[in-house]
């Protein structure tokens, strides 16, 4: 009988289908994958260390920065967690608008994740489709926010600002024009028959090995794992809003990619309760002069608000010492800040539990012995962002 | 310069001309900054108006490397290989503020700007930039490849050579 | 049953070993003996009434002016009963403490995270090598002793592609 040997090759991480700098070094037998294994690490920036350096308020754009395909629900996490330690109420205005903006990101952000994930599987043309509603989106973002990626909109006790008065048709425009999109999408894939040979029963979980690898978000619930931050753990007045939580059965990439579909259906759902719900009233929080800076006119013309924003902008504010996780569904998982306070205006210590990270720890489990094209399937199914899984 | 001008013009001009129009990047997304250059090569930005929109997975096919990300101190051995990959003639542009100087990540594993590392011919600034920066600097890089020199690179690249 | 309940079913079974159980903004701390780890956690993710299946985070904070300076939290979630617990442990500099890799896989990745950058080492853990950080990479980041600049911030990065390892 003739010698078999296995073959190592190396895929990364500048390679088209890796989504950023991941790398991969694949064990072959033939176009058998024997083992694989992520080597992660090419984007790691230090941001938790330099968390640590910065007051809270000053750490905030470092959060834009860990999921860069969705910087809405990252702020919104990191605020989350700061406002659970110093114990503040948000208003129902800027809880709604938060809503609002982090179920559009999740929107943009899936959009990029199903344009790039076709792209991967050779169908080029869905890229072109997502691309045109992504850039409404961002549109619509930066019109509340004044930046497309990186917003830093949400802020420690409410919002940077309130929205301008062109916000909400335009929102109300693209709910209305969006699921017929989604349609369009559905006929390019959803039946395409080299769609469905490239991903049914390709990288498949079972629920029991999702759960005990940690995964979370749409590769947990394509398992039928009903496990959703927003409906387990609720937060920012997501108990108001009629939404459901789609599940799969298979747990392979096509159900992940039918889960992610129907979630955007589900997301403009919510952006349209929320946008016609939007209570009036103030978007910051008013029992908290130590945190939120005056407005900006009194900052000119009153002497005490000059000083008190000087104060927050200079040295910030300290919550008392203790420990506090907090956790968002943001669109990749369960997106969690753990922050230790000792009582100063920096965080003594500031975790990020990055959903993408834990979820790509299960992908040498998904994919023991299948073939090496099925090794780009998976990677895009679990949607990986390498700022937040390098931190 | 125009087509209809070249009978006039010496063989550099005509070379910087091909040059200038047929630039090929390498598809290297890093960090942030990869979104804004995807979205440039998409129809509502349309790089391809520049020649530029062949993103070519190998390196070995490509004129030009964006660096739109963090370089990290990991990273940077890679990044430098896939330059020296390259084929001559090749630029780079360094495209946000990580690139350019590090940016707000001035941390243990951070390299402080891509200029360490490769040449760099054209600086874009911004935290992402939008993707008219994108397209502004490759016009930049146009401007900067029409006007240059005889004896300032080689107009043909034999494998063999130095710079091959 | 919530998880101020299995705190307290916690400190009945292992009364020897629960040190402490803390309440902060609603959410449950039990600190424990390192030694009595894995026993605890196994008890924790078994036992029908408290089933937490879930390993949601592990990670460590440093307080290098105690004895015992590095505390590594391991926050824990239910899907059946929905609720967090976390459980703490302190550890020395140099000592270790056992890994939790067998009771949730998804400790693997979260270990060797928390002893590149703090140093710590996970006994039984299957692959510790570094996971963000270059292998070469001396020193250990999220310390607080170590600056966040790095001991070589400002120099020109030397790279020799020669020596560079490709597997």
């Amino acid at each position: 009988m003739a010698e078999t040997r296995t073959m190592t090759i190396n895929m990364g991480p500048q390679h088209p289908a890796t989504h950023g700098v991941l790398r991969m070094v694949v064990e072959l037998d033939g176009e058998n994958v024997v083992n694989a294994q992520p080597h992660i690490g090419y984007l790691h920036r230090g941001i938790e260390k330099l968390f640590e350096s910065m007051t809270y308020r000053q750490a905030l754009p470092l959060t834009d920065r860990l999921d860069y395909t969705s910087g809405v629900s990252n702020n919104l996490a990191y605020c989350l967690a700061v406002e659970k330690l110093l114990n503040i109420e948000i208003p129902k205005r800027a809880q709604y608008l938060r809503v609002l903006l982090s179920e559009l990101q999740r929107i943009a952000a899936h959009l990029l994740w199903l344009g790039t994930h076709a792209l991967d599987l050779g169908a080029m043309t869905v890229l072109f489709y997502t691309f045109r509603e992504r850039e409404t989106v961002l549109e619509i973002l930066e019109l509340a926010t004044g930046a497309r990626i990186t917003p830093s909109f949400i802020r420690i006790g409410g919002l940077a600002a309130d929205i301008p008065d062109t916000f909400l048709p335009r929102v109300m425009a693209f709910v209305q024009e969006f699921p017929k999109r989604i349609d369009e999408y559905e006929t390019l894939l959803t039946k395409n028959p080299i769609w469905k040979r490239r991903t049914t029963g390709i990288a498949r979980m079972s629920a029991e090995d999702c759960i005990n690898y940690g995964v979370t978000g749409p590769v947990l619930r394509a398992s039928g794992v009903n496990y959703d931050v927003r409906k387990a753990y609720p937060y920012t007045s997501y108990e108001d809003f009629d939404f459901e939580i789609p599940l799969g059965k298979n747990g392979d990439v096509y159900d992940r990619y039918l889960v992610r579909l129907m979630e955007m259906r589900q997301s403009t759902r919510i952006v349209k309760q929320a946008a016609e719900k939007l209570p009036p009233g103030p978007v910051s929080a008013t029992d908290a002069p130590q945190v939120v800076p005056p407005d900006k006119n009194d900052v000119t013309s009153d002497i005490a608000s000059l000083i008190r924003h000087f104060k927050i902008m200079e040295e910030g504010f300290e919550p008392p010492p203790g420990e506090v996780y907090s956790s968002i569904e943001s669109s990749k998982g369960e997106l969690g800040f753990y922050i230790v306070s000792d009582g100063s205006n920096k965080p003594y210590r500031v975790r990020v539990r990055p959903p993408s990270f834990i979820n790509l720890g299960a992908l040498p489990k998904m994919i023991e012995g299948a073939l090496v094209a099925d090794v780009v399937a998976a990677i895009g199914s679990i949607d990986i962002v390498l700022g937040e899984i390098d931190r | 310069m125009g087509v209809e001008n070249t009978t006039a013009a010496t063989l550099q001009d005509v070379i910087n001309w091909a040059r200038k129009n047929s630039i090929w990047p390498v598809t290297f997304g890093l960090a942030c900054c990869a979104l804004e250059m995807m979205v440039a090569s998409s129809a509502t930005y349309d790089i391809s108006r520049f020649g530029a929109e062949v993103f070519r997975p190998s390196p070995r096919q490509t004129d030009l490397m964006i660096v739109a990300g963090t370089v990290t101190k990991k990273m940077a051995p890679v990044l430098r290989r896939i330059y020296e990959q390259m084929p001559e003639p090749k630029w780079v542009i360094a495209y946000g503020a990580c690139a350019c100087s590090g940016g707000i990540f001035q941390s243990y594993n951070v390299v402080q700007g891509v200029d360490q590392i490769v040449p760099v011919d054209v600086y874009v600034p911004g935290c992402p930039p939008r993707p008219e920066g994108l397209l502004k600097a490759i016009m930049r890089l146009q401007e900067k490849i029409a006007a240059e020199a005889p004896g300032q690179r080689k107009l043909v690249s034999l494998p063999w050579g130095k710079n091959g | 049953m919530d998880s101020r309940k299995a705190g307290n079913l916690l400190k009945e079974t292992f009364s020897d070993a629960v040190l402490k159980i803390e309440e902060f903004r609603g959410e449950t701390s039990v600190t424990i003996e390192s030694g009595r780890l894995v026993e605890i956690m196994k008890f924790l993710k078994q036992n029908s009434d408290l089933s937490y299946d879930m390993l949601v985070d592990l990670t460590s904070v440093d307080f290098p002016d105690q004895k015992m300076r590095f505390i590594i939290s391991y926050l824990l979630n239910t899907t059946k009963f929905n609720n967090r617990l976390r459980i703490k442990t302190a550890v020395a500099e140099g000592s270790a403490v056992d890994s939790v890799c067998d009771i949730w896989k998804a400790a693997n990745w979260m270990e060797r995270e928390a002893a590149e950058m703090f140093g710590i080492h996970f006994n039984n853990h299957p692959n510790l090598k570094h996971i963000l950080l270059t292998d070469d990479f001396v020193g250990h980041p999220l310390r607080k002793e170590y600056d966040v600049k790095g001991p070589d911030f400002g120099q020109p990065l030397k790279i020799d592609l020669e020596k560079e390892e490709i597997f």
